[in-house]
């Protein structure tokens, strides 16, 4: 299993802004090892977002995503208490959810 | 000469196996474990294709699209790059760098409960355009481009 995310959810206003920082290896399939032998492609290929079970966002990354990958989102109508839940799917098909409280 | 031969044909029936039971094509591979991913639009190496593969039309320049990314990055591995519009009825948000293997970098699917303003780090490879392309419900595709230097690639081995 991969490491946690942290997410940050924080509520201004009527919105909520959700920072998340994942925890992966984003490997593009370009690189080469010391032996010259092209390293596998692993990336995260893609992530949800939900506010208290509904769905909110959804996207598709490809491996040119920077390694440990960040994302900024904002939700409308999230205030302090909600939960925010994050999920990832990765071409190995590996998968990690965590989960935040908006403050 | 022989047994050359015979290991020819051994191994060429190994590989018809392996892509008979879906084990060699890593893409398909990929496709099949997270459906809903677009394969064909992250292979694409321009702007046209990737907008090709998505199915949507040419797209065209507008003031409405903002793209935030540095002047000059100092390593391409991690570059920072934000994507908004403030316009109402934003279906996708797409943040591609033009010169990468393959220009499209993330997809974000805009709902009523998201604003239409995402903030990643992608790499690049070397200097070239960020685009930020949003993708309207009425069919318009509209963009922003800012052009990123780099000084350190992020994609050498």
């Amino acid at each position: 299993m991969a490491d946690p995310m942290r997410i940050r959810a924080q509520a201004a206003g009527d919105k909520a802004t959700v920072r998340v920082l994942m925890a992966h290896e984003m490997e593009t399939g370009q690189r080469k090892d010391a032996a010259g032998k092209t390293i596998p492609a692993w990336y995260i290929q893609q992530v949800h977002a939900k506010l208290n079970g509904k769905d909110v966002l959804s996207a598709q990354w490809g491996p040119a995503v920077a390694k440990n990958p960040f994302l900024q989102f904002m939700i409308k109508g999230a205030k302090a208490g909600d939960k925010v839940s994050v999920s990832w799917v990765d071409n190995r098909g590996d998968t990690r959810s965590d989960e935040a409280v908006v403050t | 000469m022989h047994t050359r031969r015979h290991a020819l044909t051994a191994s060429a029936r190994l590989a018809l196996l392996l892509l008979g039971a879906g084990v060699l094509p890593a893409a398909a591979q990929a496709q099949a474990q997270a459906a809903g991913f677009n394969q064909a639009a992250f292979d694409a190496k321009s702007l046209a294709d990737v907008m090709k593969a998505l199915g949507a039309n040419a797209p065209t320049a507008s003031g409405d699209v903002a793209v935030s990314a540095p002047d000059i990055a100092e390593n391409g591995a991690v570059v920072p790059v934000g994507a908004s519009s403030a316009l109402p009825g934003v279906k996708r948000l797409l943040v591609l760098v033009e010169k990468n293997p393959s220009a499209l970098s993330a997809i974000f699917d805009v709902s009523d409960m998201v604003d239409a303003n995402f903030s990643t780090r992608v790499k690049m490879g070397q200097s070239s355009d960020v685009y930020a392309v949003a993708m309207m419900n009425d069919g318009r595709v509209l963009y922003a481009k800012k052009e990123v230097k780099v000084t350190l690639g992020g994609c050498g081995g």
